[in-house]
């Protein structure tokens, strides 16, 4: 596939979005003591992150007036249900801010924060489901896309918060968010790397073969039919190289993984001052973007088949 | 979601959707090609007059971007490729006229977002509303075949309509009602029908000279078939 660069942003600033706010979530729920406008600045920023996905979002549409149909088909269309999910979880997140005026109240306790973690799971659900459902797209089709879009999500967001605690001095909560993050990084390297592993030596079910029917042992394409391009060389082909592939995943492996778990125990281990975690953000965000560009590239579609040969 | 989640988690290496998805209730109708690989020439005379009409007809128009410059890029609902069988000196040249199969589980139908795409009760045709497509792409992604092409000018997702607005068309002679690319075939390489109806000359075809679907793994169930050649062994030289 060619990554379409407004949904790999969309996916990886919703993920922090949502990561931040299960963080938060279960510092609260935790009984880490923190104070009202550190939680209710936090939340500000994760509905920011969110707002700017679905903004990247909707930069992907071909006709973005039209967007708001997109909620009818939730019953057979996962697109259509993360349409429905991302505002709703929004909207919780929002009433959370809301009610966090005041700490004490149920809502802001315990009611809220339960709901906000159940939204973020659910929204990735929807998330990951729309490339898991395409049975045909066999680098997508299987649960660890499911487990990595939590993963990197979690891993993201609650860097995330452990930058956010250490610049508001939340020495409590820089601690949970600090051993959250190298905990869920150090699951979520080798979950992504498995994937890349079970790619790269996929053998698809579609040959030419059974593309066309010609029951040949060798069949090559002479013609894909036309000269010039078309929607479905530009759709489907990235065009990079393996060696610029290669590169990639050597920027996602140090700076969405290696880098920020280091710099997580390290402040974990008390050798680095927090701030360090404000760092580790801002180095993780791009790693981030190149393993989701990557997830894109990666995947094989089957009409790649009929479009090999211009003449 | 609970069942879609055990299916997902029950094996390793299973595709996410494990269940078939529920058979759509199937049309009485289902109109079709039938492609000869016999009598394909290669000409691209379906090509140019399916472009033709639908840039005029209700689906267009189709764009054409950069016509007289060096990338010449546009909409088309039909191409015809080229592939070579075989080993040299015993190769034979295959002409592949690829548009869309009118799936009877078309994977593209359920995940458009909107309800854009739709398969026709009446006749099983594969349709986008022009007036509802976002333009998301979601759907393109979905199908296996490529048949499906954004238009750059118009921003929505447009496709093969078996010229539906052709077939039904009660002002044109009987004989006329049928697809552009079939009308323009000098082969009669395009048979066109339904394919529901045993007694067809599509129906009759498939059944007697071997139709076979495109990629049937994907249980897709294309109801545009293809025959394949009959000269399976070129005589030696």
């Amino acid at each position: 596939m060619n990554p379409a660069f407004s949904v790999v942003v969309f996916t990886t600033a919703a993920g922090a979005g949502q990561g931040l706010v299960v963080a938060l979530a279960i510092a609260l729920l935790a009984g880490v003591p923190m104070t009202p406008s550190f939680v209710r600045a936090s939340l500000l920023v994760a509905i920011f992150l969110l707002v700017a996905g679905l903004v990247s979002s909707f930069l992907h549409l071909g006709r973005p007036a039209r967007a708001w149909r997109a909620a009818a088909m939730w019953r057979t269309s996962w697109l259509s249900r993360e349409v429905i999910v991302l505002p709703a979880f929004i909207v919780v997140v929002g009433l959370w801010w809301l009610a966090a005026r005041d700490p004490g109240s149920a809502p802001a306790r315990l009611v809220l924060p339960l709901a906000a973690i159940a939204g973020a799971a659910l929204l990735w659900y929807c998330t990951a489901m729309i490339y898991a459902c395409l049975r045909f797209i066999e680098e997508w089709a299987q649960p660890l896309t499911i487990v990595n879009f939590v993963l990197l999500g979690v891993s993201s967001g609650s860097v995330l918060a452990s930058a956010l605690a250490a610049l508001a001095g939340e020495e409590r909560a820089l601690t949970l968010a600090v051993w959250l993050a190298l905990l869920v990084t150090l699951v979520a390297w080798p979950s992504r790397t498995a994937a890349w592993r079970r790619n790269a030596t996929l053998r698809h079910r579609s040959t030419l073969q059974s593309a066309t029917g010609i029951r040949s042992a060798r069949l090559a394409q002479t013609s894909m039919g036309m000269s010039a391009g078309s929607f479905n060389t530009r759709e489907f082909f990235h065009r990079a190289s393996v060696s610029a592939l290669g590169r990639i995943k050597g920027i996602a492996i140090v700076l969405a993984f290696a880098l920020p778990a280091l710099a997580m125990a390290g402040v974990a281990a008390g050798v680095l001052p927090g701030i360090a975690c404000v760092v580790a953000f801002v180095v993780q965000v791009p790693g981030l973007i190149a393993d989701r560009w990557l997830f894109f590239a990666q995947a094989k579609h089957p009409q790649n088949l009929y479009y090999q040969v211009v003449s | 979601m609970i069942a879609a989640l055990r299916a997902l988690f029950g094996k390793a290496d299973a595709p996410a959707v494990a269940a078939p998805p529920e058979a759509p209730e199937a049309p009485a109708r289902q109109l079709a090609l039938v492609i000869d690989l016999n009598v394909c020439v290669g000409c691209h005379a379906c090509v140019t007059s399916c472009k033709e009409w639908n840039t005029g007809g209700a689906a267009g128009p189709l764009v054409d971007e950069n016509a007289y410059g060096a990338d010449p890029t546009g909409t088309f609902f039909n191409r015809v490729q080229t592939y070579e069988a075989g080993v040299f000196p015993n190769t034979e040249t295959v002409h592949f006229p690829k548009s869309c199969l009118h799936c009877e589980d078309p994977p593209c139908v359920p995940v458009c977002p909107t309800g854009a795409s739709y398969k026709r009760k009446s006749d099983g045709i594969v349709l986008v509303d022009y007036d509802k497509c976002i333009g998301c792409k979601y759907c393109a992604w979905a199908c296996p075949y490529g048949a499906r092409e954004l238009d750059e000018a118009r921003q929505v997702m447009t496709k093969c309509t078996l010229c539906v607005d052709r077939i039904e068309d009660t002002t044109l002679a009987p004989d006329d009602r049928k697809p552009a690319c079939v009308k323009a075939c000098p082969t009669g390489a395009r048979l066109f029908g339904d394919v529901k109806d045993p007694d067809s000359e599509v129906a009759r075809a498939i059944r007697e000279r071997g139709g076979y679907s495109l990629m049937p793994e994907w249980d897709t169930r294309p109801a545009n078939q293809y025959l394949p050649r009959r000269v399976t062994t070129p005589p030696q030289r």
